[in-house]
């Protein structure tokens, strides 16, 4: 009997183990440190051959309305753009997709956008996602997006 | 093995494998990649206005946001954007009908819903060649909350006349005719 329940306990317990091993600390997760910041922001951000920034971002609003997003927030002065798209996946709760969109000058002839999105309570690090948004970007600019090291 | 520990083991099992599934990768590809579908929505959800004045068709747009009983949350005119919100009933007699009944007779009660916030974003541009026309989009969703406060969906809303109605009203409030894109 004893041991049936030590048993019992013992198949509760992995779960719970699972769970405590997916756990990251507050540190780590208040500044994401397990991915390179190199590496992620150059899967983050591209050029535009322009200076105008106003264009640049309608163009990334419409893209982003285009793609189902809701707009949460945005600032021509410092050039930012949050916006929020509703996802259900199986099993799971309604959650959100978030991205914030930002621009910048860089040098004297383009212009720098860098995208980061989150889902799942969990920042989104895989390229392909960007790659879509930024080719959508491109569509919309009528602009090549150039890879920035 | 008695029916209890079977019944135990098991929901340590699933829940074991529904934490294993969240940890799973998941694809976006989808959401970043413009379809066919979401060109036919801009399409219901765009009208071309003639006129140069971006501005007036954002202040109309407001005007007639607060009309239908939305609160604005963000607007940035320079940038052609204006966003509100509203929070209304969503009791559905149906759905109330069938929770009594399945909490009666399983004693599992789904909490129906019951509020919901539902959004508006418009966007305006300058189109055409000499930008003498301004396309207007808007875009509806609706979150649900049931009676727990938990969100149950947040779904689009998509029927074509809902967005036909909103821009006939912003027709007759401009004094301009409404063109498709």
């Amino acid at each position: 009997m004893t041991s049936d329940r030590l048993k019992r306990n013992i198949l509760l317990l992995i779960p719970l183990l699972l769970l405590v091993a997916a756990c990251a600390t507050t540190h780590d997760r208040l500044l994401d440190m397990d991915t390179s910041q190199v590496q992620l922001r150059s899967i983050q951000s591209r050029a535009f051959d322009t200076t105008d920034k106003e264009k640049t971002m309608r163009a990334i609003i419409a893209t982003l309305q285009d793609l189902g997003f809701m707009l949460d927030r945005a600032d021509y002065t410092l050039g930012v753009v949050a916006a929020s798209k509703a996802r259900a996946d199986v099993m799971q709760a309604p959650g959100s997709l978030r991205v914030t969109v930002t621009v910048r000058p860089r040098g004297e002839k383009q212009l720098l956008v860098r995208a980061n999105a989150e889902y799942m309570r969990a920042p989104v690090t895989e390229p392909k996602p960007y790659q879509n948004f930024f080719n959508s970007l491109e569509k919309a600019m009528f602009l090549e997006a150039h890879q920035v090291d | 093995m008695d029916r209890g520990s079977f019944l135990r083991i098991g929901s340590a099992l699933l829940a074991g494998v529904l934490l294993l599934a969240g940890c799973a990768a998941v694809t976006l590809d989808k959401d970043l990649n413009l379809t066919p579908e979401m060109f036919a929505q801009r399409q219901i959800q765009t009208r071309r206005f003639d006129t140069t004045d971006e501005q007036k068709i954002l202040r109309t747009c407001a005007a007639l946001l607060q009309d239908t009983g939305f609160n604005i949350d963000e607007s940035e005119t320079r940038l052609g954007i204006l966003t509100a919100s509203k929070e209304r009933d969503a009791t559905d007699a149906a759905q109330w009908a069938v929770y009594l009944t399945v909490s009666v007779l399983l004693g599992v009660p789904i909490p129906p819903d019951k509020d919901q916030v539902m959004k508006a974003f418009i966007t305006t541009r300058p189109v055409g060649t000499a930008g003498q026309q301004v396309a207007v989009r808007v875009v509806f969703e609706r979150i649900v909350f049931d009676t727990d406060h938990r969100i149950t969906k947040i779904e689009a809303l998509n029927d074509p006349k809902m967005y036909q109605s909103f821009f006939e009203k912003l027709s007759k409030a401009l004094f301009l005719e409404a063109h498709d894109i």
